[in-house]
């Protein structure tokens, strides 16, 4: 490396590496809060989940929140989203499930097959 | 729903699909004319004169999925079984406000709940968005703006502090009374 624009180049490189890192880390967790969702509790859900991130420090993992997917009586839903395990689905979400979740899947990565409604390979966008 | 709180977490679910980036939330009890009002105001796409007028109407709706639409209608019924009403003022590009009006001593009135945490929620879920949130009690008012993202522990914090307010008040007709209406009917 002999002049600055050289090392202007590898600095660009470098960040353009590690947004690509950061970005294909990201955790997202959706919670449905259409009508339905709220009137079966996605509030509570949410914040239990905000809570065991929060006590467990995870802040790169995002919290999102969406309209009525039309499965009102499965509701509350929530997506859980792992970069390269694609879209998890649960239903019928409550405050200890929602902490299950969070260990289990978001923590350590294994699927609640029990309460999963649709395992996705492909998150969808 | 149980809460009037969970009629605000829906109005602003509703103003961030409309694409706001800034929504105000004001709760008004005025123990002096007994009136409790609610309002949320966005910036979003808003709606034509004809949607505006006919959006409590449970078969208006903008989804493509089903024909109903509940969420206007519920807030609508519940304000009116309690001697109130929901105007909805909004036109095309200005956005949106929807106003709910409650008699605060009315037996039929729901608690307004767990406020603080709807608005945690609003935040943690839709960062970037600009939110003012205001509420008052008589002539005591707090007036909050948050701005930018917030962490699940920072949102969880503002929650703390909106739960405190207001600490003490003597003699009010507030919440502590329709909680303990609905404790009082619980235990029969």
């Amino acid at each position: 490396m002999k002049t600055l624009a050289e090392l202007k180049a590898l600095k660009e490189r470098a960040s353009k590496d590690l947004a690509l890192r950061e970005q294909t880390d990201a955790q997202r967790i959706v919670v449905g809060m259409g009508t339905c969702g709220i009137a079966a509790g996605a509030r509570e859900v949410m914040l239990s989940i905000l809570d065991e991130l929060g006590k467990r420090n995870m802040s790169k993992v995002t919290v999102g929140q969406t309209g009525c997917v039309g499965l009102c009586a499965q509701e509350p839903i929530i997506d859980v989203m792992v970069p390269g395990q694609g879209r998890v689905t649960y239903t019928k979400v409550d405050e200890q499930r929602a902490r299950r979740i969070i260990a289990e899947h978001v923590v350590n990565g294994h699927v609640c097959l029990d309460w999963a409604l649709n395992v996705k390979d492909e998150p969808r966008t | 729903m149980r809460e009037l709180s969970l009629h605000v977490l829906d109005l602003a679910q509703n103003a961030v699909e409309a694409g706001a980036t800034a929504l105000e939330v004001r709760i008004s009890e005025d123990r002096g004319t007994d009136t409790l009002t609610i309002t949320v105001t966005d910036n979003g796409r808003g709606m034509s004169a004809e949607l505006a007028a006919c959006a409590t109407d449970a078969f208006t709706t903008t989804r493509t999925t089903r024909r109903v639409g509940l969420g206007l209608p519920f807030l609508a019924a519940a304000a009116e079984a309690c001697g109130g009403g929901v105007t909805v003022e909004s036109s095309p590009g200005a956005g949106t406000t929807i106003r709910a009006k409650f008699q605060l001593s009315h037996i039929d009135r729901a608690p307004l709940g767990d406020m603080a945490g709807t608005i945690a929620v609003i935040l943690a879920a839709n960062p970037g968005l600009r939110l003012t949130y205001v509420q008052s009690r008589d002539a005591l008012v707090l007036r909050s703006e948050f701005d930018g993202c917030l962490t699940p522990a920072e949102a969880l914090a503002v929650r703390e502090r909106l739960a405190g307010w207001p600490a003490e008040q003597p003699g009010g007709v507030g919440d502590e009374d329709a909680c303990g209406t609905e404790g009082a009917q619980g235990a029969c």
